[in-house]
């Protein structure tokens, strides 16, 4: 069941009343219920004009975007907050708003002139708080909480507008990685258990590749393809997109590759957590591994204390890779 | 599960209420304060008149007819004035520091008392060229068109200041709408310049702010507008909340962002044009109230603030004008000079501690 949909969606800006500059045209797809997509895109792609395009924010060029079989643009402002709520990348200073005043602000649509709450506004409130764990914020101003914690809060106030739809664009662009991870994990479960659809824009590739239910991949210039991250890794669309920006994926790893062209003259024996690690401290001078004993030149053995290394017939042990890698770089030059 | 995860925190959210009792006695302090200032100045003064025979001469029941003209044609009008001019002034400067997101923005600051004083300048020079009889014998009219030639100037401004926010920083706005009161202010001389005695006299301490020019046949003019601004400004309070998040978001909660621009701008000139046309530019209240208002009360919730900016900005001016109405010996004390030695350590306390000001 979707929600959310478009068909053949030309999105961009009217430069003038005779031209019209078109970021991405031909755009097909639907949002489901119940279900995390997340929009992945290298810069320029027009990622935040589908965004804001999407939640109303701006016209189409051409094509329509139907929100519960209406025409998003034909609905008035009121309506459609109570259908759809966005949270945005900006940081918001809030006056000297507390967070459960800020939460409020997400019946605006609901409530009457004054913004009076009802008893049944406090008890959403308080529901949306507890959804996003904000409960020991509630009495704090917006000004003393940290980035991440005003995210959440904006979130709070999104899921007061009680919405079908939930779209946020790069809200974890500012945070830092334990707290990415703690986001996903909470708009993951956001979906699922309150069946509403959401949609975010990212920049983090691989939280994006492991978190969402469904991608949806801009290309530059090109048209938007969607699918499962794993559909799009094996039919190869995500490392074409993704190609010009000097991003390399290994789809038989499902890494982002960073060192490239490595020499693969290095044998790793041992197969416990440490070899993976061991491996990953090699590529970062250069080394790869070889499964052909005869092109080796280093031999590396993971033993319970530690490495054993054979360069040259010469066999050293090392208790830290630290030690190993320093000791590897000097005679890589005698190699 | 990780430890990053959220856990859910046994702890139940409290629903915070609008009315603590804390702040129900704020108001009604407040609100004592206000009626205590109000009777003061009209007993305070060269004459000097006791409580009980103030609210006797209030009631009519008071045997003294000197007493009774003293109270209710001289210091009654004056009084409500300040009472009137305070809260409008409050309300004004909450409503452009939401608005403008600007700390320090106020009707003073951002040049519109300016702008209205060039407008009644106009209006009351055109008046004496063309038909000047006319409008003379019309005292109705001659009123109206001081509130249009200000609300006129002050509505010029405003639009300007509006297209300009959208390109400059908070500072530059500021110092942008100083330098248009200077500007003004220069005009206003050449004008004067060119203009004939009688005419001119309308000016007579223009250059300084004070609620002792108004008078019964001006009070009405003042409060009607005044009151209709009050009005409009309680009845946004839930934008001005909204805005608080700023526009985009506003819009996406459902609000008409350009309608209530609209509405907080000629809220604003309905607060801020007839007060400068009867009792000239009055400095740094429309700043300082809001902040002692957010101060007081420790809230930033204008359903809270409105309220409170009326009733501390109609204090804070009884106050100021009762300060310079005691019985002084020589009468050299002005409004503004009160208004300053209470605004100007304000506006540096806030331009010191505000982080995003500071760095600009």
């Amino acid at each position: 069941m979707s929600v959310l949909s478009v068909s053949n969606l030309s999105i961009g800006y009217q430069v003038s009343p005779l031209e019209k500059k078109v970021v991405a045209a031909d755009i097909t797809l639907s949002l489901p219920k119940g279900e995390l997509v997340c929009l992945l895109g290298p810069n320029g792609a027009g990622k935040s004009t589908l965004m804001r395009t999407l939640s109303g924010m701006q016209k189409p060029l051409h094509g329509s975007v139907v929100l519960d079989d209406v025409n998003i643009h034909e609905i008035p402002a009121r309506s459609l907050a109570k259908k759809l709520s966005v949270v945005l990348t900006e940081r918001v200073e809030g006056g000297l708003l507390t967070a459960y005043e800020v939460v409020s602000l997400g019946r605006y649509p609901y409530t009457n002139w004054s913004g009076t709450l009802t008893e049944h506004d406090h008890a959403i409130v308080a529901e949306s708080i507890r959804q996003v764990g904000a409960e020991e914020l509630v009495t704090r101003t917006l000004t003393e909480l940290s980035d991440g914690e005003r995210q959440k809060i904006m979130m709070a106030r999104a899921l007061a507008q009680e919405p079908q739809v939930m779209i946020l664009d790069e809200v974890t662009a500012f945070l830092d990685l334990p707290r990415r991870v703690e986001f996903m994990r909470l708009l993951r479960k956001m979906a699922h258990e309150t069946n509403r659809a959401i949609l975010l824009s990212t920049h983090d590739l691989d939280l994006a590749l492991r978190s969402a239910d469904k991608i949806w991949l801009l290309p530059k210039g090109g048209t938007l393809v969607e699918g499962a991250p794993e559909d799009l890794i094996l039919d190869g669309t995500f490392q074409k997109v993704f190609a010009n920006e000097g991003i390399q994926f290994d789809s038989s790893t499902g890494a982002f590759i960073i060192h490239t062209s490595l020499k693969p003259i290095v044998s790793i024996s041992g197969y416990s957590e440490a070899r993976i690690w061991t491996q990953r401290a090699l590529e970062r001078i250069g080394l790869g591994c070889t499964n052909t004993p005869e092109e080796a030149k280093i031999f590396i053995q993971v033993i319970s204390s530690g490495w054993q290394v054979k360069i040259n017939g010469t066999e050293q042990n090392h208790s830290t890779i630290y030690h190993f890698i320093h000791d590897l770089k000097k005679q890589l030059n005698k190699l | 599960m990780s430890t990053i995860a959220t856990t859910p925190s046994a702890s139940q959210v409290v629903p915070v209420r609008l009315l603590s009792a804390k702040r129900i006695a704020f108001f009604l302090i407040l609100l004592g304060l206000v009626v205590l200032f109000l009777l003061l100045e009209l007993g305070i003064g060269a004459v000097h008149i006791p409580i009980d025979e103030v609210v006797k001469a209030l009631l009519g029941t008071t045997e003294s007819q000197t007493t009774s003209k003293i109270i209710t044609e001289l210091r009654l009008p004056r009084t409500l004035a300040a009472a009137l001019g305070g809260a409008a002034l409050g309300a004004a400067g909450l409503h452009l520091q939401t608005l403008f997101r600007n700390p320090l923005a106020e009707p003073w600051s951002l040049g519109l008392m300016a702008g209205s004083q060039l407008g009644v300048a106009l209006v009351v020079t055109t008046a004496s060229v063309v038909g000047s009889a006319v409008l003379q014998k019309l005292a109705f009219f001659s009123h109206l068109s001081i509130v249009a030639g200000s609300s006129l100037g002050c509505i010029f401004v405003l639009l300007m200041m509006v297209s300009i926010s959208r390109y400059v920083n908070t500072i530059t706005l500021l110092i942008f709408g100083l330098m248009l009161g200077f500007l003004a202010q220069g005009l206003i001389s050449i004008i004067l310049h060119f203009t004939n005695q009688s005419q001119g006299k309308i000016f007579a301490g223009w250059n300084d702010g004070s609620f002792a020019g108004v008078y019964w046949e001006q009070l009405p003019f003042l409060a009607f507008f005044v009151l209709i601004g009050i009005a409009i400004s309680l009845m946004l309070v839930k934008q001005l909340n909204a805005l608080h998040l700023g526009e985009k978001y506003a819009a996406t909660m459902g609000m008409n962002v350009k309608r209530s621009r609209i509405l907080i701008l000629c809220s604003a000139v309905l607060l801020t044009a007839p007060v400068t046309a009867y009792c000239g530019p009055i400095l740094f209240l429309g700043m300082i109230i809001p902040h002692l208002t957010r101060g007081i009360l420790s809230s930033g919730d204008n359903k809270i603030l409105m309220p409170g900016a009326l009733l501390v900005g109609a204090g804070i001016a009884l106050a100021a004008d009762l300060i310079v109405h005691l019985p002084w010996e020589r009468h050299f004390l002005h409004l503004n000079a009160i208004a300053a030695v209470l605004g100007a350590p304000v506006v540096m306390y806030v331009i010191l501690r505000n982080r995003k000001i500071r760095s600009l």
